[in-house]
């Protein structure tokens, strides 16, 4: 065998791949979550910070990081179904998989594939015009060039339909998270029964805890539209 | 639950005559079963009254019928081994059972372990597994050492012969939604890595077992946890972690 190739591809290590992705994206949504909820400190504020994250060093280098994470965990999420799905050719007729695992963890792939929906729609809505489009507006404040993209987050919130489409993402982001965390450091090897319970616990209580957190300044922000 | 009655009941069975047919679920009602028969017992029943008949009786794998071979299998109405904990389907009994039931009977399912007739499944792929590193290269010419010369923590000689307990029969395989071999083979690691005779190979060992299971084309465990649930054994989701620690570092050390 080649050398470390049983550390790229092999079964243990395809998991291992998608744990550690698993878990640099979720210290990202811990990041972005942390950014979003500026927005309650109001439109400078939230500009400011928004306006740190496009030029802090960083922050910009770790973006292609972040990228990277985010293709080798689809690519591979995808690759580890296909592969599942022909390691049983013939099926069950009859199949109590309620007796024995819960609905999360049976089905990533729907629940990631929710994600990844709206991950491309939430790409195109914010991070494609704040990066490349010119149409939000600027203003200068203490000497810095800002954008509004305060105006932005909070005009879409304004939309009935976008929000809901946000909230259910973040639902399905909750459900794909709860099996995930866990589920991570069992792939990575971190894990045995001693630790299994409070890292549940802390998995749910994480989990619970974006899906709510994004959704609520959602909808916050279209009940109280800002001016 | 059930009474002392002797039960009817509705059974479909699938039925395959060799591992190039196509096979079909069939019904077959079966009656005058106690409830304090087996399972397989109940298989005998329908076999014979088939026989009386003149039909081909059910072809199904069993051996001890104490729960110790791993020989059975079975994936009855829709588990491994049937309803119930930690027993293999023939500790199962028909007082699990109502009379009048239903009762879906098929093979344990996995492109690694196709069916070779009924319900029988060629489950020799787990036997490459274990013969690619599910083992020590101790002498055994007769000058062997004292086993008590070696001293193991309880903790450890405990794991290692909890996860000495697996049977081999292969219904983690069968319940896990991927196919996937990862209890079974961590089981067989665990066994061995945990003690002094078996750390000597165990990085090769791991690294074989794991080749040897992706090449046979198990899945990729996903960390359902449904293996555990219906390991007649009790085969704790531990051994996989470990198994997975002891790969990752292994494979990194190549
Ligand atoms: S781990 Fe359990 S279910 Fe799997 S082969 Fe061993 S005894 Fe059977
Ligand atoms: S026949 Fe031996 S374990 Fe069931």
């Amino acid at each position: 065998m080649s050398p470390l190739k049983g550390f790229f591809n092999s079964s243990v290590a395809r998991k291992f791949w998608m744990a550690i992705t698993g878990l640099f994206l979720i210290t990202f949504l811990l990041v972005h979550l942390g950014v979003n909820l500026v927005m309650f400190a109001g439109k400078d504020a939230f500009n400011q910070a928004t306006h740190f994250m496009a030029t802090n060093p960083l922050i910009q280098v770790m973006q292609y990081v972040l990228a990277a994470g985010f293709l080798v965990h689809i690519i591979m999420g995808i690759k580890l179904t296909m592969q599942n799905k022909a390691a049983r050719s013939v099926g069950y007729a009859y199949e109590n998989a309620a007796a024995n695992s819960s609905w999360s963890s049976r089905n990533m792939i729907i629940s990631g594939g929710l994600v990844l929906v709206f991950l491309i729609l939430h790409m195109r809505n914010f991070f494609y015009e704040m990066k490349f489009t010119e149409n939000i507006g600027t203003y200068t404040l203490d000497g810095v060039v800002l954008h509004n993209d305060f105006l932005l987050v909070s005009s879409l919130f304004t939309t009935w339909y976008y929000v809901v489409i946000y909230v259910l993402a973040f639902i399905a982001l909750g459900i794909h998270l709860n099996h995930g965390f866990q589920s991570a450091f069992q792939s990575a090897g971190w894990k045995n029964s001693n630790w299994k319970g409070l890292m549940q616990t802390v998995g749910t209580v994480f989990s619970a805890i974006i899906a709510i957190g994004f959704s609520a300044i959602a909808i916050y922000f279209f009940l109280n539209p800002a001016q | 639950m059930s009474s002392n009655k002797d039960m009817d009941l509705l059974l479909k069975i699938w039925r395959q005559a060799d591992a190039n047919s196509k096979g079909e679920l069939v019904d077959y009602n079966v009656t005058g079963i106690s409830p304090d028969s087996s399972f397989l017992e109940m298989l005998d029943v329908l076999n014979e009254q088939l026989v009386e008949k003149g039909q081909e009786p059910v072809v199904f794998d069993h051996d001890c019928r104490e729960g110790i071979c791993g020989m059975c299998s079975l994936f009855i109405n829709g588990e491994a081994h049937g309803p119930g904990d930690q027993i293999t389907t023939c500790q199962l009994h028909m007082r699990s059972f109502n009379d009048g039931d239903t009762i879906y009977i098929e093979p344990f399912r996995a492109t690694a372990m196709p069916v070779i007739k009924d319900l029988v499944v060629d489950r020799s792929s787990m036997d490459k597994i274990q013969q690619a590193g599910g083992y020590v290269s101790v002498n055994t010419s007769g000058n062997t050492q004292d086993a008590n010369a070696l001293p193991i923590p309880k903790a450890d000689a405990d794991a290692a012969f909890d996860a000495a307990t697996c049977i081999g029969c292969g219904a983690c395989i069968a319940t896990c939604k991927n196919a996937s071999a990862m209890l079974f083979l961590s089981a067989k690691v665990s066994q061995f890595a945990l003690l002094p005779q078996g750390k000597v190979e165990a990085a090769d060992r791991v690294k074989n077992m794991v080749r040897v299971m992706d090449e046979e084309g198990f899945g990729n465990c996903t960390n359902t946890g449904a293996c555990e649930v219906e390991c007649p054994k009790g085969i704790s989701l531990d051994n996989i972690a470990r198994m997975n620690r002891e790969y990752l570092s292994a494979s990194l050390a190549d």
